[in-house]
Parts: C-alpha cells; sequence; structure tokens
C-alpha cells in the first residue's frame, strides 16, 4: 500500500470503524447462533436433569434427607466392588489409550507416503462410526471361541468359552479392548491434526542438531501435543467413568457371568429400575458427576487446555 | 374328563363373548418365542388393533420388565397393556404400589376374569402368581422337571434309565468309564442349576416366609445336590455348556439323558438349531427323585401373561389373555399349556405324533403335578447370583462345595437389597 491510498482511505477511517464493529457483532451473532442449539441441548439434557439429580440424592419421597441416600449407596455391599471395577478399568484403558494413541498418531504422522497414511487414518476411523452396543455385539463374536474369527489365538490363552473370555479378573483388558477399538480412532485422527500444527521449521531444526525420530518425537512432539492427550485423558475420563453399554450388553449375552452391577452406572440403573430407588440412583449419579468434575478439572490445568498458545 | 374341561373351556369362552366383539389397541410386550401366537390372535381378531413390541422377556433375570415399567412410573404414561415375562416372581413387584404409583399389574379374579374361565387352569398353576388370594397374572405354561433320556443310546449301551438320583449319578459313572464323550445334562445356563438340581432335589436354598428370605447351601438336601454336580461335572457327564450355545448343539448327538422342563421338548428336542432329536429316539420320563424322599421335582419357567392396571381397552385386553392362553393352536408356546383343556390337547396331539417314545402324556402329568411347593417366588431370581458366582466359578475349575457359601451369601445380599430380611 503506498501512503497516497493510506491517505486516501484516511477520511473514510471514520466511516469504516463501525462497520469493523458490526462485522464483530455479526461475528459475534453468529457465534451465538452457533452456540445456542449446543446450549438448549445442554441445558434440556445436560444442567436440568443434572440439577434434579441434585435434588433427587438430597430427598426420599420430596422430604429433605441430608446425606442418607449417599450413606447408604456406600453401605450396598455392591458398591465398592463397582467402583473398584471402574477404577482399574480406567487405569487400564487410559493408560494404553495415551500410549497407542500417541504412538499410532506419530507413526501415522512419519509415513511419507501419502496414500498410505490418509488410508490409514481412515481405516482407524470406521470402528469409531460404530454406535457402542452394535461394536459390543460385534466383539462378542470375537470373543466367543466356538465362533470366533480368531478364535485360534483366544485357544492359545487358555479360553475356551465366552465365560471364561469375560471372567472378573480379564474383564477390565476385554472392557478396555472394546473401548480403545470404538474410540481410539477418532483420537489418533485428531492427533494426527495437532502434528500437523508443529512447525515444520522446529523439527527441521531438531533434524539438523542431529535429533534423530525417537528425540524428536519425545523432546518436540509429546510436548507440544500436550493440551491434545489432556483434552482427550479428561473426555475419556469422563466417558469412562460413565462405563454402562460394554459391560450391560456383555452381561446379557454372557447370561449374567459378567454382573448387572459391574459398573457404577449399571449400579444407578439397577437402583432406579430393579429397586425403584431414584434417590439412591441420584446419589451415585452425582458421585460420578463430582469425581469426574474434580478430575477433569486437575486434568484442565495441568494440561493447559485453557492457556493461550 | 377331557370334554368336561373342554365344556368348562368353552363356558368360560362363551360367558366373555361380549368380550370377543371387542375392539380397541392395545400394546403387548413378549419374546420372540411368543410372536407366532400374538399374530395368530391378530389373524383370528382383526377388530383388535396389536402393537407387538418384543423384547427378551426378561430372560435369564435381566429385569427388562420391571425396567421399562418403573421407566413408565415415573414417567407418568407409556405402560403397555399386556406384558410376557419369562420369569414366575414379577408379581412380587407388580403387584405393589411403587412410589406413590398403582400397581402394574391388574388383579385378574375377582371379577376382571371369569372364575369360570380362571379354574380352568391346571390346579397350582397359578400359584407363582397369587398373592393373599388375588391372581396378577395368567400362566403361559407348565415347566415342570421331568426326566429325558435317549432310549435308542441307552439300549445300544444296555444300560437301564435311572429312577432315581442316585441311579444318574451312578450312569454318569459307567457312562464316562465305558463311552467317554456322552454327557448326562449341562448346567451352563443360570436356570438348570437352581431350578433343575436344586429345586429338584428339595434344596432349601430359596425360601420365603412372608418377608423373610432364606437359603441354606449347607443344608444336608442342598449338600447332597452340590456333591451330585461336582462329581458329574468332574468326570464330564455334565457339561458347562449353555443349552443354546453352539459347542452344546456341535456335542447334541452324545447327549444320552437331561433332566429339564417340559418346554425342553419345543425348544430342545425338536428344534432343528438344538438336539434336532429323531422321532422316537427320546422318552419323557418322570422326574428322578431321592431314594426315600418325597417325590418332588423342579419348574424351569413357564412365563407369564400379565394385564396393565392402567389399561384404557379392558374388553381387548381380555379377549386377548383368555386367547393366548386357552386357544389350543398356539398356548403353551411350545411347552405345557398352563390351560387345562389346552394342555389335553396338546398331549393328545404329543402323544398321537408319535415324536417321543413311552407314556409322554402320564410322564408329565406326573411331573407337573408333584412340583415342590417349599421354593420362593421373592421378587429377585436365583439365576442373577447363579450367574455371577457358579458360571464363572465352575468354568475356572471349582467346585460348588468351593463356592456355595459364596453363592448364599449373594443371595442372601440380593434379598436384603429389594427389602427381604434375612438371618
Amino acid at each position: 500500500m503506498t501512503s497516497l491510498d493510506q491517505n486516501a482511505v484516511r477520511p473514510l477511517t471514520g466511516g469504516l470503524r463501525p462497520r469493523n464493529g458490526s462485522v464483530e457483532k455479526a461475528q459475534g451473532r453468529m457465534g451465538l447462533i452457533f452456540v445456542s442449539a449446543y446450549t438448549l441441548f445442554l441445558v434440556v439434557f445436560g444442567i436440568l436433569p443434572s440439577l434434579y439429580a441434585v435434588y433427587l440424592a438430597f430427598t426420599k419421597k420430596g422430604a429433605f434427607v441430608g446425606i442418607d441416600n449417599f450413606i447408604k449407596v456406600f453401605k450396598d455391599y455392591r458398591f465398592l466392588p463397582a467402583v473398584e471395577h471402574v477404577g482399574v478399568f480406567l487405569i487400564v484403558w487410559l493408560v494404553g489409550l495415551v500410549f497407542f494413541v500417541v504412538l499410532l498418531a506419530l507413526v501415522v504422522h512419519s509415513i511419507g507416503i501419502r496414500w498410505l497414511s490418509s488410508s490409514m487414518r481412515f481405516l482407524y476411523y470406521i470402528p469409531g462410526a460404530l454406535a457402542g452396543a452394535s461394536s459390543v455385539m460385534l466383539w462378542l463374536f470375537v470373543l466367543d471361541p466356538t465362533v470366533s474369527p480368531v478364535g485360534f489365538i483366544l485357544q492359545a490363552f487358555g479360553i475356551t468359552s465366552l465365560v471364561s473370555a469375560v471372567q472378573a479378573d480379564r474383564l477390565p483388558l476385554v472392557l478396555a479392548v472394546i473401548a480403545f477399538w470404538t474410540g481410539a480412532g477418532g483420537w489418533i485422527v485428531v492427533m494426527y491434526g495437532a502434528l500437523n500444527n508443529i512447525s515444520k521449521d522446529v523439527i527441521e531444526a531438531a533434524r539438523v542438531d542431529g535429533a534423530g525420530p525417537v528425540r524428536i518425537a519425545w523432546s518436540i512432539q509429546i510436548p507440544l501435543m500436550r493440551k491434545w492427550i489432556a483434552y482427550m485423558v479428561v473426555l475419556s475420563f469422563a466417558g469412562g467413568t460413565q462405563l454402562f453399554v460394554e459391560p450391560r450388553v456383555l452381561s446379557q449375552a454372557s447370561r449374567g457371568v459378567v454382573s448387572q452391577d459391574y459398573s457404577l452406572n449399571q449400579l444407578a440403573f439397577l437402583y432406579a429400575f430393579k429397586q425403584s430407588d431414584f434417590n439412591g440412583s441420584a446419589a451415585i449419579s452425582l458421585l460420578l458427576l463430582v469425581v469426574a468434575v474434580v478430575l477433569s478439572v486437575v486434568f484442565v490445568f495441568r494440561g493447559g487446555l485453557f492457556e493461550r498458545a | 374328563m377331557k370334554l368336561k374341561h373342554t365344556l368348562v373351556a368353552l363356558s368360560a369362552l362363551m360367558a366373555a363373548s361380549p368380550a370377543l366383539a371387542a375392539e380397541g389397541e392395545i400394546t403387548i410386550w413378549a419374546d420372540a418365542t411368543r410372536q407366532p401366537a400374538v399374530e395368530a390372535f391378530q389373524a383370528d381378531h382383526p377388530e383388535i388393533k396389536v402393537n407387538l413390541v418384543v423384547d427378551d422377556g426378561s430372560s435369564g433375570a435381566s429385569g427388562t420388565f420391571q425396567t421399562k415399567i418403573g421407566l413408565a412410573d415415573q414417567a407418568g404414561e407409556g405402560w403397555p397393556d399386556v406384558v410376557f415375562s419369562t420369569q414366575n416372581n414379577d408379581a412380587a413387584w407388580a403387584s405393589k404400589e411403587i412410589n406413590g404409583v398403582q400397581p402394574f399389574a391388574q388383579v385378574l379374579n375377582e371379577g376382571f376374569l371369569d372364575q369360570a374361565f380362571l379354574d380352568g387352569f391346571t390346579p397350582g398353576a397359578l400359584d407363582p402368581v397369587t398373592i393373599d388370594g388375588k391372581v396378577y397374572g395368567l400362566r403361559n405354561d407348565l415347566a415342570p422337571v421331568l426326566f429325558w433320556y435317549n432310549k435308542t443310546l441307552l439300549e445300544q449301551f444296555g444300560y437301564e434309565a435311572p429312577k432315581t438320583w442316585e441311579a444318574y449319578q451312578a450312569l454318569g459313572d459307567k457312562l464316562a468309564a465305558e463311552h467317554p464323550g456322552y454327557f448326562l445334562g449341562a448346567i451352563g445356563d443360570s436356570f438348570e442349576g437352581p431350578y433343575v438340581y436344586y429345586w429338584s432335589g428339595q434344596a432349601p436354598i430359596f425360601q420365603v416366609e412372608g418377608e423373610k428370605f432364606k437359603s441354606d447351601t449347607s443344608h444336608p438336601d442342598a449338600a447332597k445336590v452340590s456333591a451330585l454336580i461336582d462329581h458329574m461335572v468332574a468326570n464330564k457327564t455334565l457339561t458347562l455348556d449353555s443349552l443354546f450355545g453352539a459347542s452344546f448343539v456341535a456335542s447334541a448327538d452324545k447327549l444320552v439323558a437331561i433332566p429339564g422342563a417340559a418346554w425342553y421338548a419345543g425348544a430342545l428336542f425338536q428344534n432343528p438349531g438344538g438336539v434336532n432329536a429323531k422321532a422316537g429316539d427320546w422318552v419323557a420320563a418322570e422326574p428322578l427323585y431321592w431314594e426315600g424322599k418325597d417325590k418332588v421335582t423342579g419348574n424351569v419357567g413357564g412365563g407369564v401373561w400379565y394385564a396393565s392396571s392402567h389399561t384404557a381397552s379392558p374388553e381387548a385386553v381380555k379377549t386377548f389373555l383368555q386367547y393366548i392362553v386357552s386357544n389350543e393352536k398356539t398356548a403353551g408356546t411350545g411347552g405345557l399349556p398352563a390351560y387345562k383343556a389346552a394342555a389335553d390337547a396338546w398331549l393328545e396331539a404329543q402323544a398321537s405324533s408319535g415324536f417321543y417314545a413311552g407314556d409322554f402324556k402320564a410322564a408329565i402329568s406326573t411331573a407337573a403335578a408333584s412340583v415342590w411347593n417349599g421354593w420362593g417366588y421373592p421378587n429377585f431370581s436365583p439365576e442373577t447370583a447363579w450367574a455371577k458366582v457358579i458360571t464363572p466359578g465352575l468354568a475356572a475349575g471349582k467346585t460348588m462345595a468351593d463356592l456355595s457359601a459364596e453363592w448364599q451369601q449373594e443371595m442372601k445380599n440380593e434379598a436384603q437389597v429389594v427389602g427381604y430380611t434375612v438371618d
């Protein structure tokens, strides 16, 4: 731009400013419209039910009962085993998720052949397109040695029936594998995007300094992916504590060997619909909410999710 | 005798004739096994619009029925008009007011259905659904446990058919020694252990007195059953496979005998996806007894039809209920109908088809009349505890002796959770 142009424009700037403002306003309005649908659903299906749960958890037949519902839940013989089940599952799954997702994303990102890299990402993503329950159905066949296409692998591990495949000590692993299979693909694609965001100059500089692919991954790529990893952990943790569909379907398919009270959410379900005790059910749900929120806050701040780059 | 029952049934139908003209729309929840019978009703009663919702019939004590009613109660709408459940213990909750909502199950005697019609059921058939004289459901079929054996195989091996549990165990020993691979039953589903073995063996492990639940797996009568199971699992004459699983079906030609419910007739032996028996091979014999003990047997389900107390079309519901339990073509849905006239017709048809050798009718009638009444129908099932503790335990190589204390504790815990007192 020449100075002449600027001079020519100057008289107009007074008139432009409001226009700039209105662009911002228009964008803001657009943003509000985009967010409004989400907010509406959040209020109707998230916040209002949560408030209703808070009300239910501290009352019984409409009367305030303090923490009685919580005490009853804590004393339930199924509560601690369910906490343990969910806890072990979360550890196995989250550790596996972080490790394999990061590893696979790095591997796919380092593949130079374009069609191979993109078809790999597509392949990873496919299982994620299946809804939770239907992917468990698929795994029922995989896990039953009598009909499984990989029955020989199961047999090699001494698994001769579906019952032994879903035995209590194997279950966290089985559930983690199912959850990984359905959920990890999407995260690999997200991580791939994160890797693309890392400036090529930085990588180039490291390479010039003599860093190999492992060193680059460890010292540059992974630290720069921290936010995305934290994001994945927060969402996966929230989802994982709500473990329900997988054990529920496995329970029906294994004719109850995977018990109906395996996870906390299942226990909440039994409270509501087997014992007709919606107050106890709400108490469990509220506990889950508190735990998920507290741990999410930790990950959000530790992971620097709200820091501006 | 048969004529009399037919007349009773006919008069019941005549008395209900205004209902035959009933129009309306009814929603029915039932499992896939019941679907053909419901469709037969639709064909015979086009004036009633039926919405059939197929579910699992709460099999394996999955609790589908109670879950969905709980949801409807909470929502204040969405109740079906008729529900089928494979479980016998739903009346325990369906007869009670829950969270201020009226009991789901309609009381069927005291004027809803004619007493003359209700009297047409086999004596005792409605016991599991009768509480304080009020009848809350209609039994679809009776499921007494009898003893099924393959006559051809036994003759080929030169063995006698056992009449007692002791002889059954001894037959297992001979079979294991002389014909390994052949077997005498299965214990891989959650119903066989509790109902076929413990209930038939008169084991006091699932009893209700008022609001009190009692279970004693260490009682001598229970310990005997546990020992029998352990013995026969050890020599592999009892398989840990599910009756409906692929590996059982694959080895079904090696099944020599099996104690089991009347409905095994259709669901197992005459099922191409099950044992797929050859006509004339199998005998339905009287139930096995312990030597010197009462001649009693167990019972495996025999589903129940419930009417909703919320229904807007009671006349259509009445028409449906009467049809579904008494229509001779479909009543019993493959098993022994609970309605006497339909049962007689079914037994007659089975006997005249010649599919089963021996006196099929006598064996089933004896079994139906000798179900041990010491077993309870609380608001939970022994099957969930069995599946949780015993099935994985046995698969991991443990025995009933190892597991029965834990099983008892699990049942007591479940009882407590749903409000029973325990010792």
